[in-house]
């Protein structure tokens, strides 16, 4: 009655246990690619689902990223423009110039003096002669002043053009580009509207996980219960599906990879044209290595979540029958 | 190696499967269980193996205490047991190697142990050569053998056996029966339910019979006339 067959319990040791750890893990993994190729057109149509659903919020952060950078290039060349009074001289100009360049929103300062004003005038008008004819200078000297352009965007931008107008020499003070600035609100909008974008289509991909994973299961309901019935623990019955969840998830996020990349393809030749257009350099940016490595660490993380959800809710009550 | 005191089952129906049920059964015993469907054959089966838990009373299988088994405890008991079926339940996409491996995989042997195990069990039940088929490509006394392999693969304490000669004509149930009665002179304690009486009154061994949940009779097996 007391003799207990070892054998009957499995390998025993801890390093054996390891080992088995291992063994279980690998066949775990191995039987769910085997299944991923027993249906091939189900679960490819599974998995191009996934990875559209998280190319859309991706593609929709890569644009903004590429918008970012147009206009990080655009705010070096945002310019507040003030126009001093006409009566103002250029000693006063100079003076001027020097206490504003104290203030630590602005990053620098250019002079154009009535006279390089005129020059400026004088050659791109084409009214040279005319000019010469007058006997007073009309133009007023001008300050270019650059803003930092982190205090750019917010209330300090505003802030600073106050500032000046209030000057008692200065006629008017301009903001060069005011949609420049109302199109960083935008981005900041469109910001919050892809992390939204992103949780509802990551909601989805943890439901079309979890549903593959659901119908595996109950078509795998057999198996199961005969693999309870000859001792396996939940884990080994579960490991299989999770790694199927993470596997989709993966694959998933290859694939939007690979959607994005030829999307930054077929964009890339005409917004090459409007940019040699516009006198710029810039070309289209791909993902970068880091962000490939996050795509690639939230789809399985969603598809390894969505697994465990289904296997959860699915796998407790399957006991032999 | 099988001890039932004072055992009740009573489903949530309110339908009373097991009624006070004492038995004993011997470790390296073979033993028949009989009795109409109905009487209680299979619950006293599912008893055993865990798949269902008694009401009242105390049931020991291996020196454990039934009871004392908790959910995450049911699998290291149970891979001491072999189980057979009527239905055979094979998995019908597998071969028949991977059928008869899933105990030892389920238990983690490594695959040179395995391998070693499945063709020795294949072997003593003569389907060697067909190991890289799979079960519906077989006849049904191959699929029953192929069971009777999965069952005895890992050497369990314990063989439980419901119907397994169900669906067998004569000369396969005997040789069935005869392969139960090899591995139980190797030391493997074996309970086999079965109402082909005929069949394993020739066999003479103990034979337990259940009526509507309750204990008829205990017969030795030993013909008093020898």
């Amino acid at each position: 009655m007391n003799t207990k067959r070892k054998a009957g319990n499995g390998p025993q040791g801890i390093s054996r246990s390891i080992r088995i750890w291992m063994t279980q893990h690998a066949r775990a993994f191995i039987s769910s690619i085997g299944n991923l190729f027993k249906n091939p057109i189900g679960n490819i149509f599974s998995t191009t689902v996934i990875g559209v659903a998280l190319a859309l919020p991706a593609g929709f952060y890569l644009l903004l990223d590429n918008a970012e950078e147009v206009i990080k290039s655009w705010e070096g060349n945002i310019q507040i423009a003030v126009y001093l009074q006409s009566n103002a001289s250029d000693e006063r100009a100079m003076v001027l110039k020097n206490e504003l360049s104290n203030l630590n929103t602005i990053e620098s300062i250019t002079l154009i003096t009535k006279e390089q004003a005129l020059e400026e005038y004088k050659i791109l008008s084409g009214f040279a002669e005319a000019l010469d004819s007058l006997e007073e200078n009309p133009l007023p000297s001008m300050l270019l002043i650059q803003p930092k352009i982190d205090t750019f965007a917010g209330q300090e931008g505003e802030d600073l053009l106050n500032q000046l107008g209030a000057i008692p020499e200065v006629e008017s003070a301009q903001l060069d580009r005011q949609w420049v600035k109302r199109l960083i609100v935008i981005l900041n909008i469109l910001e919050r509207a892809a992390i939204v974008l992103a949780t509802l289509l990551s909601v989805a991909v943890l439901l079309i996980v979890g549903n593959t994973i659901r119908l595996s299961i109950i078509n795998k309901r057999t198996e199961i219960e005969i693999n309870k019935l000859f001792g396996a623990t939940n884990a080994f019955i579960q490991r299989p599906f999770l790694y199927t969840g993470l596997i989709f998830g993966l694959c998933g996020s290859l694939i939007s990879w690979f959607l994005l990349l030829i999307s930054t393809l077929i964009m890339q030749e005409p917004i090459n044209q409007l940019a040699t257009l516009y006198n710029s350099d810039f070309s289209l940016q791909g993902l970068k290595f880091s962000e490939i490595l996050i795509l690639l660490i939230s789809g399985g993380t969603l598809g390894l979540i969505g697994s465990w959800v289904a296997v959860g809710r699915h796998l407790k009550d399957m006991e032999p029958q | 190696m099988i001890q039932f005191t004072e055992v009740f089952k009573r489903y949530a129906s309110g339908k009373e499967a097991i009624k006070r049920l004492n038995l004993n059964v011997e470790q390296g015993a073979m033993v028949f269980v009989t009795g109409r469907s109905g009487a209680g054959k299979t619950t006293l089966l599912r008893l055993i193996a865990l798949i269902e838990r008694h009401t009242r009373g105390q049931i020991i299988v291996n020196s454990q205490n039934l009871e004392r088994v908790k959910g995450n405890r049911i699998p290291l008991f149970r891979r001491n047991i072999g189980f057979m079926f009527q239905d055979h339940r094979l998995l019908n996409d597998r071969t028949v190697f991977d059928n008869v491996a899933l105990p030892m995989v389920v238990a983690g042997y490594s695959y040179q142990e395995t391998r070693k195990r499945v063709h020795a069990a294949l072997d003593k039940v003569g389907l060697l050569t067909v190991e890289k088929s799979y079960p519906p490509s077989l006849s049904g006394g191959a699929q029953q053998r192929v069971g009777i392999a999965r069952a005895v693969v890992h050497h369990p304490a314990l063989l439980l056996a419901d119907e397994p000669t169900g669906n067998l004509d004569p000369a396969l149930s005997w040789e069935s029966m005869k392969l139960f009665e090899q591995f139980n002179q190797v030391g493997v304690t074996v309970l086999i339910a079965s109402h082909d009486l005929e069949m394993i009154r020739k066999l003479k061994k103990p034979i337990i019979t259940l009526k509507t949940g309750k204990l008829l009779t205990v017969n030795t097996g030993v013909d008093p006339d020898e």
